[in-house]
């Protein structure tokens, strides 16, 4: 493989300190659910950090994203605040949707994070519009729509796959393959073999790449956004991964193979890379505790920040309903 | 005043155009004045002979087949197309060939459609007009006919319009296009060769203003889309029967006029409201309950609702005809009304 789709350190240090952020983001919403001092549905992303980490360096802010419920790692790689996020799954003002959305919900257009749905499957026909309006302005933005193993059976993905590939649009599909559908086995629920497969049909590349391995997430994920910025097209990309969790926090995940699940985690991605970055002597061990502590202390600033935030008042029901007339 | 009396004549001297005209006309209008406006959906460009009855013919030619997109059948592909690109500045015209199917991309219109601009606390919002067309009368039964805008009106952040002559439709589809929030835009099929006087060139139709089409003392009826039609097709037999009618055109069935129907309402004390759409838990329902909490004491007999039977849109002939609110049942039942109270 050309060396143009390799990450240079500078790169592959930057694709750890978003898995790192990502990582640590995870454990504290976990940590703080549990307090009592959070309410809400949580769909923990850990295990699968790098898939965004390693797609989102090669974006640029104003590149779009779709993501779905299980997509704050999407939007933390992308650029979201800590703090418009965390006030936002707070449910307070002071969040990124001044509450009214929520985890399932988070909008952040300045990084280019435009939708996200709580509905599987969705994410794919609304990012097709995206990459029209690049289409018709000229942008050279391009589009990633996230989504799950789970949404490759559902009927919106086959409808936006097949007029993503007529139009042509700057799309690119990244199924986060976790082996589950909320419960159910990833054999159990899809026929194909791999969901990249499904790309022939559509006639546009399908690729399985390994989305715990930041260089070949890295690699396939460019590929895929210079060939849309191009305009020759879009690509599915079905990144393999597996969920740490249940499929929604306190969910007692009975349904997973324990045996898998442990040899997932034993194959943590996270302290693989960072194993690496010592080994290959990118960074030293210092250096990275000193940007872990960093991390730590903005996600300390962001929910303190968060649980601090006054609740949106009750005329908020009538407000955002429609906009003004001109 | 010689200038009036020309311009009078210089009126009456235009064309009678068609609905589906004055939809074509408008969207034109509104594509050449403003190129964030495109249109997609199925059949629609000139290479499909600019849809299934022709209501875009000419736009492809004219603005380009990137501004004017025929999609594949795949109706939540179209919805989820048309939302992405409006969140971005582009306000997309998606054509749901006929009403029925927006079953198909309820998702994307309901879940996302209507609720992005409260879920995102502002940050996007979703300019699109969803335009589809339905109604009974061609015999195509029960899954191409119905009238579903109840379902839709129930939606908060959907606006619901629905014209009956092609004045409104121009000046209804030029301001539902700039208005800055999801439009569904409903056309009946059997009434889009009707002929009208047009509308003035870029002259809108607020959307929520009802239009009072003809005046009366004992009777309010409250309707749009075809039945408007209807009702006013049955003006000479309530006027024979001695029956002063007052007809409200409501034009945009969410949100609705209220103040207008309020006070028509308030003068004759009796209401009859008229929809193609079922009965039960219908757009009437709605605005009875309003008239009886606003108006109790002031009615002269209780509102009453005419809407077809609860039943699928039949195919046989006679069934057909029997399931929409004719000229004869509306006036039946207004007559009846008047004797009350």
């Amino acid at each position: 493989m050309d060396n143009q789709f390799e990450p240079d350190s500078k790169t592959l240090l930057e694709i750890y300190r978003r898995m790192a952020l990502l990582k640590a983001n995870d454990e504290r919403s976990r940590k703080v659910i549990k307090t009592g001092q959070l309410v809400m549905p949580y769909y923990s992303y850990r295990g699968q950090e790098v898939i965004p980490s390693a797609l989102s360096v090669n974006l640029n802010d104003d590149d779009y994203i779709v993501t779905i419920y299980r997509g704050i790692h999407d939007m933390l790689a992308k650029g979201m605040p800590l703090k418009d996020l965390w006030a936002e799954v707070a449910g307070r003002v002071d969040g990124t949707c001044k509450g009214k959305g929520g985890p399932m919900h988070l909008t952040y257009p300045a990084k280019g994070i435009m939708v996200t749905t709580g509905v599987v499957g969705s994410s794919m026909p609304i990012a097709n519009g995206l990459g029209w309006a690049s289409q018709l302005s000229g942008d050279s933005r391009v589009t990633v729509a996230s989504f799950g193993d789970g949404a490759s059976n559902i009927g919106a993905f086959h409808e936006s796959l097949n007029l993503a590939a007529v139009w042509k649009l700057p799309v690119i599909f990244v199924c986060q393959n976790n082996l589950y559908s909320e419960h159910t086995t990833f054999e159990k629920a899809t026929a194909a073999k791999q969901i990249a497969d499904r790309a022939v049909a559509y006639n546009m590349p399908g690729v399985r790449v390994d989305g715990n391995e930041p260089i070949a997430m890295y690699r396939e994920a460019k590929i895929a956004i210079e060939r849309a910025r191009a305009g020759e097209g879009p690509t599915l990309i079905e990144a393999m991964t597996f969920r740490f969790h249940g499929h929604v926090f306190g969910d007692a995940d009975g349904y997973m193979d324990k045996a898998q699940k442990q040899a997932a985690i034993a194959a943590d991605p996270v302290p693989a890379l960072r194993a690496k970055l010592i080994a290959d002597k990118i960074v030293s061990e210092e250096d990275l505790v000193a940007m872990e502590k960093e991390l730590e202390k903005q996600i300390d600033e962001a929910v303190e920040f968060a649980l601090n935030s006054p609740f949106p008042t009750i005329d908020e029901l009538k407000k955002d309903i429609h906009g003004e007339v001109a | 005043m010689s200038h009036i009396s020309a311009n009078a004549k210089s009126e009456e001297a235009i064309a009678p155009v068609t609905i589906l005209q004055s939809i074509n006309q408008a969207i034109g209008d509104a594509m050449a004045a403003d190129e964030k406006v495109i249109l997609l959906g199925e059949d629609i460009g000139d290479a499909e002979e600019g849809g299934v009855v022709g209501v875009t013919k000419g736009l492809s030619t004219r603005f380009g087949d990137l501004r004017v997109r025929t999609t594949p059948i795949s109706e939540q592909a179209i919805i989820g197309a048309a939302i992405g690109a409006s969140i971005v500045g582009y306000k997309p015209i998606a054509e749901i060939m006929l009403m029925n199917f927006t079953t198909v991309a309820m998702d994307m219109i309901v879940n996302h459609a209507a609720k992005l601009r409260f879920m995102s606390g502002g940050q996007t919002h979703v300019p699109i007009v969803i335009r589809t067309m339905t109604g009974a009368g061609f015999s195509s039964g029960g899954q191409h006919s119905d009238y579903l805008e109840a379902w839709f009106a129930h939606t908060a952040g959907m606006k619901v319009v629905a014209p009956s002559n092609p004045a409104d439709a121009y000046g209804l589809m030029r301001a539902a296009i700039d208005d800055p929030d999801p439009v569904l835009y409903i056309e009946n099929l059997p009434s889009y060769w009707n002929p009208g006087p047009p509308a003035h060139p870029n002259q809108q139709v607020r959307l929520g203003q009802a239009r009072v089409a003809t005046e009366g003392s004992d009777v309010t009826i409250v309707s749009y889309s075809r039945s408007l039609n209807e009702a006013v097709a049955a003006l000479p037999a309530m006027t024979e029967a001695g029956v002063s009618v007052e007809i409200i055109d409501l034009r945009t069935i969410s949100p609705w006029d209220e103040a207008t129907v309020l006070a028509s309402v308030a003068k004759t004390g009796r209401c009859l409201i008229v929809h193609e759409a079922v009965t039960p838990f219908g757009v009437g329902a709605e605005i009875a309950a309003v008239l009886s909490s606003e108006l109790f004491g002031v009615l002269k007999a209780p509102v009453k609702r005419l809407g077809a039977p609860f039943a699928p849109v039949p195919f046989s002939r006679p069934l057909e005809a029997a399931f929409v609110p004719s000229p004869d049942r509306i006036a039946a039942a207004a007559i009846e009304l008047a004797k009350k109270g």
